[in-house]
Protein backbone atom coordinates (compact mmCIF):
# COMPACT_ATOMS: atom_id res chain seq x y z
CA UNK A 1 0.00 0.00 0.00
CA UNK A 2 2.94 2.45 0.05
CA UNK A 3 3.05 2.82 -3.45
CA UNK A 4 3.96 6.58 -4.95
CA UNK A 5 1.12 8.31 -5.84
CA UNK A 6 1.60 10.75 -9.04
CA UNK A 7 1.50 14.50 -7.28
CA UNK A 8 -1.72 15.61 -6.70
CA UNK A 9 -1.71 18.91 -8.77
CA UNK A 10 -0.07 17.59 -11.99
CA UNK A 11 -2.57 14.76 -11.57
CA UNK A 12 -5.49 17.08 -11.62
CA UNK A 13 -4.09 19.47 -14.26
CA UNK A 14 -4.16 16.06 -16.26
CA UNK A 15 -7.26 15.42 -15.31
CA UNK A 16 -8.34 19.23 -16.51
CA UNK A 17 -6.93 18.04 -19.80
CA UNK A 18 -8.94 15.41 -20.51
CA UNK A 19 -11.85 16.99 -19.59
CA UNK A 20 -10.89 20.18 -21.80
CA UNK A 21 -9.98 17.70 -24.30
CA UNK A 22 -13.70 16.10 -23.90
CA UNK A 23 -15.54 19.08 -23.75
CA UNK A 24 -13.66 20.40 -27.05
CA UNK A 25 -14.11 16.96 -29.09
CA UNK A 26 -17.70 15.94 -27.91
CA UNK A 27 -18.98 19.46 -26.41
CA UNK A 28 -20.03 17.32 -23.56
CA UNK A 29 -18.36 16.30 -19.99
CA UNK A 30 -17.20 13.13 -18.94
CA UNK A 31 -19.52 11.01 -16.17
CA UNK A 32 -20.14 7.96 -14.58
CA UNK A 33 -23.45 7.63 -13.02
CA UNK A 34 -24.74 7.93 -16.61
CA UNK A 35 -23.01 4.85 -17.21
CA UNK A 36 -24.89 2.58 -14.30
CA UNK A 37 -27.98 4.12 -15.21
CA UNK A 38 -27.47 2.62 -18.75
CA UNK A 39 -26.65 -0.60 -17.49
CA UNK A 40 -29.88 -0.52 -15.45
CA UNK A 41 -32.24 0.84 -17.56
CA UNK A 42 -30.84 -1.97 -20.16
CA UNK A 43 -31.69 -4.50 -17.71
CA UNK A 44 -34.98 -3.25 -16.81
CA UNK A 45 -35.76 -3.47 -20.26
CA UNK A 46 -34.33 -6.86 -21.04
CA UNK A 47 -36.61 -8.08 -17.88
CA UNK A 48 -39.68 -6.39 -18.00
CA UNK A 49 -40.44 -4.60 -21.33
CA UNK A 50 -44.30 -3.15 -20.10
CA UNK A 51 -42.82 -1.87 -17.43
CA UNK A 52 -39.98 -0.12 -18.63
CA UNK A 53 -41.86 1.48 -21.07
CA UNK A 54 -44.42 2.64 -18.51
CA UNK A 55 -42.03 4.54 -16.84
CA UNK A 56 -40.74 7.68 -17.56
CA UNK A 57 -37.41 7.16 -15.85
CA UNK A 58 -36.55 4.15 -18.20
CA UNK A 59 -38.52 4.84 -21.53
CA UNK A 60 -36.92 8.20 -22.04
CA UNK A 61 -33.38 6.95 -22.57
CA UNK A 62 -35.05 3.95 -24.36
CA UNK A 63 -36.23 6.69 -26.83
CA UNK A 64 -32.88 7.69 -27.50
CA UNK A 65 -31.60 3.61 -28.99
CA UNK A 66 -29.68 1.02 -27.09
CA UNK A 67 -28.65 2.40 -23.61
CA UNK A 68 -25.86 0.30 -23.72
CA UNK A 69 -24.66 2.07 -27.25
CA UNK A 70 -24.24 5.56 -25.10
CA UNK A 71 -21.08 7.41 -25.01
CA UNK A 72 -20.69 7.21 -21.21
CA UNK A 73 -20.58 3.49 -21.22
CA UNK A 74 -17.94 3.30 -23.70
CA UNK A 75 -16.33 6.12 -21.65
CA UNK A 76 -16.93 3.75 -18.59
CA UNK A 77 -15.48 1.00 -19.94
CA UNK A 78 -12.25 3.27 -21.35
CA UNK A 79 -11.79 3.99 -17.65
CA UNK A 80 -11.80 0.29 -16.21
CA UNK A 81 -9.12 -0.22 -19.09
CA UNK A 82 -7.15 3.40 -17.92
CA UNK A 83 -7.33 2.82 -14.08
CA UNK A 84 -6.44 -1.29 -14.75
CA UNK A 85 -3.47 -0.33 -17.03
CA UNK A 86 -2.38 2.52 -14.20
CA UNK A 87 -2.56 -0.44 -11.25
CA UNK A 88 -0.11 -2.33 -13.39
CA UNK A 89 1.98 0.01 -13.19
CA UNK A 90 2.30 0.89 -10.25
CA UNK A 91 2.22 -2.47 -8.85
CA UNK A 92 -1.17 -1.80 -7.20
CA UNK A 93 -3.42 -5.01 -8.72
CA UNK A 94 -4.92 -7.05 -5.55
CA UNK A 95 -7.74 -8.24 -4.81
CA UNK A 96 -8.21 -7.10 -1.35
CA UNK A 97 -11.42 -5.05 1.00
CA UNK A 98 -9.36 -2.20 1.88
CA UNK A 99 -10.26 -1.06 5.13
CA UNK A 100 -8.77 0.22 8.72
CA UNK A 101 -7.56 -2.44 10.66
CA UNK A 102 -9.95 -2.38 13.32
CA UNK A 103 -13.12 -1.93 10.65
CA UNK A 104 -14.42 -5.97 10.19
CA UNK A 105 -14.31 -6.88 6.34
CA UNK A 106 -18.36 -7.04 6.34
CA UNK A 107 -18.97 -3.91 8.08
CA UNK A 108 -17.00 -2.06 5.36
CA UNK A 109 -18.64 -4.11 2.36
CA UNK A 110 -21.78 -3.09 4.11
CA UNK A 111 -20.65 0.31 4.28
CA UNK A 112 -19.89 0.08 0.43
CA UNK A 113 -23.46 -0.84 -0.71
CA UNK A 114 -25.64 1.43 1.32
CA UNK A 115 -22.52 3.99 0.18
CA UNK A 116 -23.39 2.96 -3.41
CA UNK A 117 -26.90 3.18 -3.42
CA UNK A 118 -27.20 6.58 -1.65
CA UNK A 119 -24.68 8.27 -3.68
CA UNK A 120 -26.43 6.55 -6.79
CA UNK A 121 -29.87 7.57 -5.46
CA UNK A 122 -28.27 11.25 -4.62
CA UNK A 123 -26.62 11.74 -8.35
CA UNK A 124 -30.02 10.75 -10.04
CA UNK A 125 -31.91 13.82 -8.42
CA UNK A 126 -28.25 15.86 -8.99
CA UNK A 127 -28.47 14.58 -12.74
CA UNK A 128 -24.85 13.68 -12.62
CA UNK A 129 -22.30 12.63 -9.99
CA UNK A 130 -18.78 14.46 -8.82
CA UNK A 131 -17.65 13.45 -12.53
CA UNK A 132 -20.79 14.20 -14.41
CA UNK A 133 -22.55 17.49 -12.18
CA UNK A 134 -19.66 18.70 -10.01
CA UNK A 135 -16.55 18.59 -12.17
CA UNK A 136 -17.90 18.31 -15.59
CA UNK A 137 -20.28 21.17 -14.38
CA UNK A 138 -17.83 23.35 -12.82
CA UNK A 139 -15.99 23.13 -16.19
CA UNK A 140 -19.00 24.92 -17.87
CA UNK A 141 -20.11 27.01 -15.10
CA UNK A 142 -23.02 25.24 -14.59
CA UNK A 143 -24.68 27.30 -11.80
CA UNK A 144 -26.61 23.62 -11.09
CA UNK A 145 -23.43 21.63 -11.38
CA UNK A 146 -21.56 24.07 -8.39
CA UNK A 147 -24.38 23.71 -6.24
CA UNK A 148 -24.45 19.98 -6.53
CA UNK A 149 -20.52 20.14 -5.87
CA UNK A 150 -20.94 22.48 -2.49
CA UNK A 151 -23.84 20.37 -1.44
CA UNK A 152 -22.03 16.82 -1.78
CA UNK A 153 -18.42 17.85 -0.38
CA UNK A 154 -20.89 20.59 2.76
CA UNK A 155 -23.11 16.76 3.27
CA UNK A 156 -20.11 14.66 3.76
CA UNK A 157 -17.63 17.26 6.24
CA UNK A 158 -21.08 17.76 8.01
CA UNK A 159 -21.78 13.81 8.47
CA UNK A 160 -17.81 12.38 8.96
CA UNK A 161 -17.96 12.76 12.08
CA UNK A 162 -20.77 9.86 12.78
CA UNK A 163 -18.90 7.45 10.28
CA UNK A 164 -15.73 8.28 11.85
CA UNK A 165 -15.40 4.29 12.69
CA UNK A 166 -15.40 3.20 9.66
CA UNK A 167 -12.49 5.35 8.75
CA UNK A 168 -10.07 6.27 11.44
CA UNK B 1 -13.98 25.55 -34.09
CA UNK B 2 -15.39 23.23 -31.34
CA UNK B 3 -17.09 21.20 -30.44
CA UNK B 4 -15.88 18.71 -33.17
CA UNK B 5 -18.78 16.54 -33.04
CA UNK B 6 -21.29 15.97 -34.82
CA UNK B 7 -19.52 18.31 -37.69
CA UNK B 8 -16.47 16.61 -37.52
CA UNK B 9 -16.79 13.85 -36.06
CA UNK B 10 -19.45 11.52 -35.61
CA UNK B 11 -20.92 7.99 -34.68
CA UNK B 12 -18.61 5.22 -34.53
CA UNK B 13 -15.62 7.48 -34.04
CA UNK B 14 -17.00 10.17 -31.38
CA UNK B 15 -17.99 6.02 -29.52
CA UNK B 16 -14.06 5.22 -30.27
CA UNK B 17 -12.80 8.46 -28.58
CA UNK B 18 -15.31 8.24 -25.12
CA UNK B 19 -12.93 5.04 -25.28
CA UNK B 20 -9.95 6.79 -25.69
CA UNK B 21 -10.52 9.68 -23.26
CA UNK B 22 -12.12 7.32 -20.73
CA UNK B 23 -9.02 5.73 -20.37
CA UNK B 24 -6.75 8.69 -19.70
CA UNK B 25 -10.02 9.70 -17.25
CA UNK B 26 -9.51 6.47 -15.26
CA UNK B 27 -5.16 5.98 -16.14
CA UNK B 28 -5.56 9.47 -14.37
CA UNK B 29 -7.98 9.04 -11.12
CA UNK B 30 -5.91 5.80 -10.92
CA UNK B 31 -2.20 7.28 -10.47
CA UNK B 32 -4.05 10.15 -8.23
CA UNK B 33 -4.47 7.49 -5.86
CA UNK B 34 -8.39 7.46 -5.76
CA UNK B 35 -8.69 3.61 -6.12
CA UNK B 36 -8.21 4.02 -2.31
CA UNK B 37 -11.29 4.58 -0.09
CA UNK B 38 -8.99 5.90 2.47
CA UNK B 39 -6.94 8.06 0.74
CA UNK B 40 -10.45 9.63 -0.53
CA UNK B 41 -12.36 9.78 2.48
CA UNK B 42 -8.94 11.09 4.00
CA UNK B 43 -10.61 14.61 2.99
CA UNK B 44 -13.38 14.39 5.35
CA UNK B 45 -11.30 13.74 8.37
CA UNK B 46 -8.16 16.53 7.51
CA UNK B 47 -6.06 13.63 7.12
CA UNK B 48 -5.10 13.67 3.26
CA UNK B 49 -6.10 16.44 1.09
CA UNK B 50 -5.65 14.37 -1.82
CA UNK B 51 -9.25 15.04 -3.66
CA UNK B 52 -9.29 18.36 -2.82
CA UNK B 53 -6.46 19.32 -4.93
CA UNK B 54 -6.57 17.04 -7.81
CA UNK B 55 -10.25 18.21 -7.62
CA UNK B 56 -9.98 21.73 -7.76
CA UNK B 57 -6.86 21.55 -9.87
CA UNK B 58 -9.20 19.56 -12.57
CA UNK B 59 -12.04 21.99 -12.37
CA UNK B 60 -9.50 25.33 -12.38
CA UNK B 61 -7.97 23.59 -15.91
CA UNK B 62 -10.73 22.62 -17.80
CA UNK B 63 -13.16 25.76 -16.84
CA UNK B 64 -10.17 28.24 -17.74
CA UNK B 65 -9.10 26.47 -20.58
CA UNK B 66 -12.92 26.30 -21.71
CA UNK B 67 -13.23 30.10 -21.56
CA UNK B 68 -9.51 30.63 -22.73
CA UNK B 69 -10.86 28.49 -26.00
CA UNK B 70 -13.86 30.75 -26.25
CA UNK B 71 -11.97 33.51 -26.25
CA UNK B 72 -9.91 32.78 -29.44
CA UNK B 73 -13.12 31.43 -31.14
CA UNK B 74 -11.86 27.99 -31.40
CA UNK B 75 -14.88 26.61 -29.18
CA UNK B 76 -18.82 27.77 -29.48
CA UNK B 77 -19.76 28.63 -25.39
CA UNK B 78 -23.55 28.42 -26.98
CA UNK B 79 -23.09 24.80 -28.00
CA UNK B 80 -21.38 22.94 -25.48
CA UNK B 81 -23.86 21.10 -22.71
CA UNK B 82 -24.39 22.93 -20.35
CA UNK B 83 -25.53 20.90 -16.66
CA UNK B 84 -29.27 22.03 -16.19
CA UNK B 85 -30.06 23.74 -12.89
CA UNK B 86 -33.30 22.25 -11.10
CA UNK B 87 -32.17 23.80 -7.83
CA UNK B 88 -33.59 21.62 -5.07
CA UNK B 89 -33.42 18.36 -6.86
CA UNK B 90 -29.21 19.71 -7.37
CA UNK B 91 -29.04 20.40 -3.19
CA UNK B 92 -31.43 17.35 -2.21
CA UNK B 93 -28.96 14.73 -4.77
CA UNK B 94 -25.63 16.26 -3.64
CA UNK B 95 -26.38 15.86 -0.07
CA UNK B 96 -27.54 12.28 -0.40
CA UNK B 97 -24.28 12.02 -2.44
CA UNK B 98 -22.19 13.30 0.49
CA UNK B 99 -23.92 10.91 3.08
CA UNK B 100 -22.98 8.11 0.52
CA UNK B 101 -19.82 9.34 -0.01
CA UNK B 102 -18.99 8.94 3.50
CA UNK B 103 -20.56 5.75 4.31
CA UNK B 104 -19.64 4.22 1.17
CA UNK B 105 -15.62 5.67 0.64
CA UNK B 106 -16.09 6.39 -3.07
CA UNK B 107 -17.99 8.14 -5.91
CA UNK B 108 -19.09 6.43 -8.80
CA UNK B 109 -16.40 7.24 -10.92
CA UNK B 110 -13.75 6.13 -8.29
CA UNK B 111 -15.52 2.83 -7.51
CA UNK B 112 -15.01 1.97 -10.77
CA UNK B 113 -11.50 2.65 -10.69
CA UNK B 114 -10.92 0.68 -7.40
CA UNK B 115 -12.91 -1.90 -8.55
CA UNK B 116 -10.14 -2.37 -11.72
CA UNK B 117 -7.39 -2.75 -9.39
CA UNK B 118 -9.15 -5.39 -7.82
CA UNK B 119 -10.61 -3.93 -4.63
CA UNK B 120 -13.88 -5.71 -3.73
CA UNK B 121 -15.18 -2.35 -1.46
CA UNK B 122 -15.07 -1.14 -4.70
CA UNK B 123 -17.05 -3.83 -6.66
CA UNK B 124 -19.47 -3.76 -3.97
CA UNK B 125 -20.23 0.28 -4.22
CA UNK B 126 -20.50 -0.06 -8.56
CA UNK B 127 -22.98 -3.52 -6.84
CA UNK B 128 -24.62 -0.51 -4.57
CA UNK B 129 -24.65 2.03 -7.31
CA UNK B 130 -26.62 -0.34 -9.81
CA UNK B 131 -28.78 -1.07 -7.06
CA UNK B 132 -29.32 2.94 -6.53
CA UNK B 133 -30.37 3.38 -9.95
CA UNK B 134 -32.61 0.57 -9.72
CA UNK B 135 -34.26 1.82 -6.45
CA UNK B 136 -34.86 5.10 -7.85
CA UNK B 137 -35.87 4.37 -11.30
CA UNK B 138 -39.01 2.45 -9.51
CA UNK B 139 -39.91 5.60 -6.94
CA UNK B 140 -39.48 7.96 -9.80
CA UNK B 141 -42.84 8.37 -10.01
CA UNK B 142 -43.15 9.30 -6.32
CA UNK B 143 -40.03 11.34 -6.32
CA UNK B 144 -40.95 13.06 -10.00
CA UNK B 145 -42.51 16.74 -9.32
CA UNK B 146 -39.34 17.39 -6.53
CA UNK B 147 -37.03 16.04 -9.31
CA UNK B 148 -38.36 18.23 -12.30
CA UNK B 149 -39.02 21.55 -9.42
CA UNK B 150 -37.09 24.71 -9.80
CA UNK B 151 -36.04 24.23 -13.56
CA UNK B 152 -33.77 27.21 -14.58
CA UNK B 153 -32.70 25.70 -17.73
CA UNK B 154 -29.06 26.33 -18.51
CA UNK B 155 -27.86 28.42 -15.73
CA UNK B 156 -24.33 30.07 -15.34
CA UNK B 157 -23.25 30.12 -12.48
CA UNK B 158 -21.77 33.78 -13.77
CA UNK B 159 -25.20 34.87 -14.50
CA UNK B 160 -26.59 33.93 -11.73
CA UNK B 161 -23.90 36.08 -9.49
CA UNK B 162 -24.26 38.84 -12.07
CA UNK B 163 -20.64 38.43 -12.99
CA UNK B 164 -18.51 37.76 -15.88
CA UNK B 165 -17.04 34.63 -16.52
CA UNK B 166 -13.55 35.57 -16.51
CA UNK B 167 -14.21 36.89 -13.05
CA UNK B 168 -15.77 33.57 -11.89
CA UNK B 169 -12.94 31.54 -12.74
CA UNK B 170 -10.32 34.12 -11.00
CA UNK B 171 -12.38 33.51 -8.05
CA UNK B 172 -11.93 30.00 -8.41
CA UNK B 173 -9.05 30.01 -8.80
CA UNK B 174 -7.62 32.47 -5.96
CA UNK B 175 -9.90 30.60 -3.71
CA UNK B 176 -7.91 27.12 -4.89
CA UNK B 177 -5.12 28.60 -4.44
CA UNK B 178 -5.37 29.90 -1.11
CA UNK B 179 -7.35 26.29 -0.12
CA UNK B 180 -4.10 24.77 -1.13
CA UNK B 181 -1.73 26.69 0.89
CA UNK B 182 -4.04 26.04 4.19
CA UNK B 183 -4.59 22.45 3.83
CA UNK B 184 -0.62 21.77 3.34
CA UNK B 185 0.00 23.31 5.89
CA UNK B 186 -2.99 21.41 8.60
CA UNK B 187 -1.75 18.29 6.71
CA UNK B 188 1.75 18.82 7.85
CA UNK B 189 0.82 19.64 11.17
CA UNK B 190 -2.05 16.39 12.04
CA UNK B 191 -0.48 14.02 9.34
CA UNK B 192 3.14 14.52 8.55
CA UNK B 193 3.46 11.17 6.90
CA UNK B 194 1.47 11.97 4.02
CA UNK B 195 2.28 15.75 3.49
CA UNK B 196 2.38 16.06 -0.33
CA UNK B 197 5.43 17.64 -1.82
CA UNK B 198 6.56 15.26 -4.88
CA UNK B 199 8.44 18.31 -6.27
CA UNK B 200 9.95 21.25 -4.06
CA UNK B 201 7.61 24.20 -2.43
CA UNK B 202 9.22 26.83 -5.14
CA UNK B 203 7.74 25.01 -7.80
CA UNK B 204 4.26 24.87 -6.23
CA UNK B 205 4.26 28.82 -5.57
CA UNK B 206 5.89 28.85 -9.40
CA UNK B 207 2.94 27.33 -10.62
CA UNK B 208 0.11 29.21 -7.86
CA UNK B 209 1.06 32.43 -9.66
CA UNK B 210 0.86 31.21 -13.33
CA UNK B 211 -2.48 30.16 -12.76
CA UNK B 212 -3.51 33.09 -10.74
CA UNK B 213 -2.50 35.12 -13.96
CA UNK B 214 -4.83 32.90 -16.30
CA UNK B 215 -7.26 33.89 -14.08
CA UNK B 216 -6.65 37.96 -13.74
CA UNK B 217 -6.17 37.68 -17.80
CA UNK B 218 -9.53 36.01 -17.71
CA UNK B 219 -10.88 38.29 -15.52
CA UNK B 220 -9.76 41.63 -17.90
CA UNK B 221 -10.26 40.42 -20.81
CA UNK B 222 -13.78 40.62 -22.80
CA UNK B 223 -15.61 37.89 -24.41
CA UNK B 224 -14.98 37.37 -27.84
CA UNK B 225 -18.29 37.95 -28.73
CA UNK B 226 -18.57 41.31 -26.49
CA UNK B 227 -15.22 42.23 -27.64
CA UNK B 228 -16.16 41.33 -31.72
CA UNK B 229 -20.13 43.42 -30.63
CA UNK B 230 -17.88 46.53 -29.37
CA UNK B 231 -15.66 46.67 -32.36
CA UNK B 232 -18.31 46.30 -34.67
CA UNK B 233 -19.24 49.01 -33.77
CA UNK B 234 -16.23 51.39 -32.61
CA UNK B 235 -16.11 54.35 -34.59
CA UNK B 236 -12.38 54.36 -34.49
CA UNK B 237 -12.01 50.61 -35.06
CA UNK B 238 -14.58 51.24 -38.36
CA UNK B 239 -12.46 54.29 -39.45
CA UNK B 240 -9.01 51.98 -39.90
CA UNK B 241 -11.38 48.91 -40.89
CA UNK B 242 -13.82 50.71 -43.27
CA UNK B 243 -17.01 48.49 -44.62
CA UNK B 244 -17.65 48.56 -48.01
CA UNK B 245 -20.81 50.44 -48.94
CA UNK B 246 -23.50 49.43 -51.56
CA UNK B 247 -25.98 52.06 -52.78
CA UNK B 248 -29.70 51.53 -52.73
CA UNK B 249 -29.69 51.44 -56.87
CA UNK B 250 -26.69 49.34 -56.88
CA UNK B 251 -28.51 47.17 -54.71
CA UNK B 252 -31.60 46.76 -56.74
CA UNK B 253 -29.72 46.82 -60.04
CA UNK B 254 -28.30 43.22 -59.19
CA UNK B 255 -31.41 42.04 -57.31
CA UNK B 256 -33.56 42.52 -60.60
CA UNK B 257 -30.28 40.90 -62.59
CA UNK B 258 -30.67 37.97 -60.30
CA UNK B 259 -26.96 38.67 -59.79
CA UNK B 260 -25.75 34.96 -57.82
CA UNK B 261 -22.50 36.64 -56.96
CA UNK B 262 -24.68 39.24 -54.80
CA UNK B 263 -26.48 37.81 -51.44
CA UNK B 264 -28.63 40.69 -49.55
CA UNK B 265 -28.56 39.68 -45.89
CA UNK B 266 -31.62 40.74 -43.74
CA UNK B 267 -30.03 41.37 -39.99
CA UNK B 268 -33.58 42.60 -38.52
CA UNK B 269 -35.91 40.73 -36.09
CA UNK B 270 -37.13 37.27 -37.64
CA UNK B 271 -40.57 38.28 -37.26
CA UNK B 272 -39.33 42.00 -39.39
CA UNK B 273 -38.21 39.73 -41.91
CA UNK B 274 -40.73 37.03 -42.25
CA UNK B 275 -42.95 40.08 -42.54
CA UNK B 276 -40.87 41.65 -45.95
CA UNK B 277 -37.64 41.61 -47.40
CA UNK B 278 -35.48 42.39 -50.33
CA UNK B 279 -36.32 39.73 -52.94
CA UNK B 280 -33.70 36.96 -52.57
CA UNK B 281 -32.42 38.27 -48.72
CA UNK B 282 -31.48 35.39 -46.52
CA UNK B 283 -32.47 36.42 -42.93
CA UNK B 284 -29.65 36.25 -40.07
CA UNK B 285 -30.90 37.99 -36.99
CA UNK B 286 -27.87 39.81 -36.04
CA UNK B 287 -27.93 38.66 -32.68
CA UNK B 288 -27.50 35.32 -33.68
CA UNK B 289 -24.97 35.94 -36.59
CA UNK B 290 -21.79 34.00 -34.11
CA UNK B 291 -23.85 30.81 -34.47
CA UNK B 292 -22.09 28.04 -36.55
CA UNK B 293 -25.47 27.55 -38.42
CA UNK B 294 -24.87 30.23 -41.01
CA UNK B 295 -21.29 28.41 -42.35
CA UNK B 296 -23.59 26.94 -45.64
CA UNK B 297 -25.09 30.84 -46.22
CA UNK B 298 -22.41 32.97 -45.19
CA UNK B 299 -18.35 32.48 -46.36
CA UNK B 300 -19.04 31.06 -50.09
CA UNK B 301 -16.32 31.97 -52.22
CA UNK B 302 -16.72 34.72 -54.91
CA UNK B 303 -20.05 35.94 -53.19
CA UNK B 304 -20.45 39.36 -51.88
CA UNK B 305 -22.72 39.68 -48.75
CA UNK B 306 -24.47 42.36 -49.12
CA UNK B 307 -26.43 43.32 -45.00
CA UNK B 308 -28.77 45.64 -44.54
CA UNK B 309 -31.11 46.26 -41.20
CA UNK B 310 -33.11 48.82 -40.73
CA UNK B 311 -31.22 51.84 -40.47
CA UNK B 312 -27.67 52.71 -42.28
CA UNK B 313 -25.62 52.39 -38.96
CA UNK B 314 -26.89 48.59 -38.21
CA UNK B 315 -26.05 47.66 -41.72
CA UNK B 316 -22.72 48.47 -41.28
CA UNK B 317 -22.34 47.13 -37.88
CA UNK B 318 -23.97 43.87 -38.87
CA UNK B 319 -21.51 43.82 -42.41
CA UNK B 320 -18.68 45.22 -40.03
CA UNK B 321 -19.71 41.95 -37.32
CA UNK B 322 -19.65 39.26 -40.42
CA UNK B 323 -16.02 40.64 -41.94
CA UNK B 324 -14.23 40.40 -38.09
CA UNK B 325 -16.13 37.05 -37.80
CA UNK B 326 -13.71 35.66 -41.22
CA UNK B 327 -17.15 35.62 -44.17
CA UNK B 328 -14.97 37.04 -47.14
CA UNK B 329 -16.18 40.19 -48.69
CA UNK B 330 -18.76 42.09 -46.98
CA UNK B 331 -20.63 45.21 -47.84
CA UNK B 332 -23.25 47.23 -46.13
CA UNK B 333 -26.43 48.45 -48.04
CA UNK B 334 -26.41 52.39 -47.58
CA UNK B 335 -28.94 53.90 -45.32
CA UNK B 336 -30.09 50.42 -44.55
CA UNK B 337 -33.92 49.13 -45.88
CA UNK B 338 -35.46 52.42 -44.52
CA UNK B 339 -33.60 54.01 -47.20
CA UNK B 340 -33.97 51.47 -49.81
CA UNK B 341 -37.75 52.11 -49.64
CA UNK B 342 -37.19 55.82 -49.76
CA UNK B 343 -34.97 55.99 -52.83
CA UNK B 344 -36.35 52.91 -54.78
CA UNK B 345 -39.72 51.98 -53.89
CA UNK B 346 -41.12 55.99 -53.10
CA UNK B 347 -39.09 57.35 -56.06
CA UNK B 348 -39.84 60.78 -56.09
CA UNK B 349 -38.91 62.87 -58.92
CA UNK B 350 -35.89 65.84 -58.52
CA UNK B 351 -36.47 69.17 -58.91
CA UNK B 352 -37.23 70.63 -62.06
CA UNK B 353 -38.06 67.18 -63.53
CA UNK B 354 -40.36 66.40 -66.19
CA UNK B 355 -40.96 63.66 -67.95
CA UNK B 356 -41.35 65.04 -70.96
CA UNK B 357 -37.02 66.65 -70.60
CA UNK B 358 -34.59 64.19 -72.98
CA UNK B 359 -32.11 65.69 -70.91
CA UNK B 360 -29.48 63.55 -69.61
CA UNK B 361 -28.00 64.69 -66.04
CA UNK B 362 -27.30 62.13 -63.26
CA UNK B 363 -29.96 62.49 -61.43
CA UNK B 364 -32.88 62.32 -64.34
CA UNK B 365 -31.33 58.91 -65.22
CA UNK B 366 -31.02 57.92 -61.26
CA UNK B 367 -34.78 58.93 -61.74
CA UNK B 368 -35.31 56.63 -64.81
CA UNK B 369 -33.62 53.57 -63.30
CA UNK B 370 -35.70 54.05 -60.18
CA UNK B 371 -38.99 54.69 -62.18
CA UNK B 372 -38.59 51.33 -64.35
CA UNK B 373 -36.96 49.31 -61.40
CA UNK B 374 -39.22 50.50 -58.37
CA UNK B 375 -42.49 48.46 -59.39
CA UNK B 376 -40.57 45.68 -60.47
CA UNK B 377 -39.19 45.35 -57.24
CA UNK B 378 -42.05 45.93 -55.23
CA UNK B 379 -43.77 42.99 -57.13
CA UNK B 380 -41.13 40.78 -56.45
CA UNK B 381 -41.73 41.80 -52.72
CA UNK B 382 -45.13 41.05 -53.31
CA UNK B 383 -44.65 37.51 -54.80
CA UNK B 384 -41.81 36.65 -52.03
CA UNK B 385 -42.52 32.86 -50.68
CA UNK B 386 -42.22 32.62 -46.76
CA UNK B 387 -38.90 32.24 -45.82
CA UNK B 388 -37.25 28.90 -45.53
CA UNK B 389 -37.03 27.63 -41.64
CA UNK B 390 -33.20 27.19 -41.00
CA UNK B 391 -32.22 24.55 -38.93
CA UNK B 392 -30.64 25.95 -35.43
CA UNK B 393 -28.02 24.41 -34.38
CA UNK B 394 -29.06 22.99 -30.67
CA UNK B 395 -26.67 22.76 -27.58
CA UNK B 396 -24.85 19.14 -27.02
CA UNK B 397 -27.17 16.57 -25.21
CA UNK B 398 -24.99 15.01 -22.51
CA UNK B 399 -24.52 14.22 -18.99
CA UNK B 400 -25.70 11.54 -16.88
CA UNK B 401 -29.32 12.38 -16.09
CA UNK B 402 -30.24 11.04 -19.62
Amino acid sequence: MHTRYMNPYLAGFLLGLVLLATIFITGRGLGASGAMKSVVVSAVAAAAPAHAASNEFYSTPLSHGNPLSDWLVFEILGVIIGAFISGVMAKRLKFMVERPPQVRGWVRLAGAFAGGILFSVGAQFGRGCTSGAALSGMAVLSAGGIITMMAIFGSAYAVAYFFRKLWI
Amino acid sequence: MGPLVPDIVSGGMNLVLALLLGIGFGFVLEQAGFSSSRKLTGLFYGRDFTVLRVFFTAGVTAMSGVLVLSRFGLLDPDVIYINPTFLQSAILGGLIMGVGFVIGGFCPGTSVCAASVGRIDGMVFVAGGLAGVFIFGEAYPLVEGIYKAGDMGDLLISNALGISGGTFALLTIAVAVGAFAVTTRLEKRLNPATAAGSFPLRYHRLAAVLVLAVGVMLAVTPERKARLLAEASDPAWLSRHPVAIMTPDEAAFHILQRDPDVQLIDVRDPADFAKMSLPGAAGIPAASMFSRQWRGVLGKPGVRYVFFGKTGEESVRAAALASLLGYGETAALQGGLDNFKAAILDNSAPPNFTLAATVSSPEADTYRFRETAGPQIAMLIKQRAAPKEVKTIKRVQGGCGG
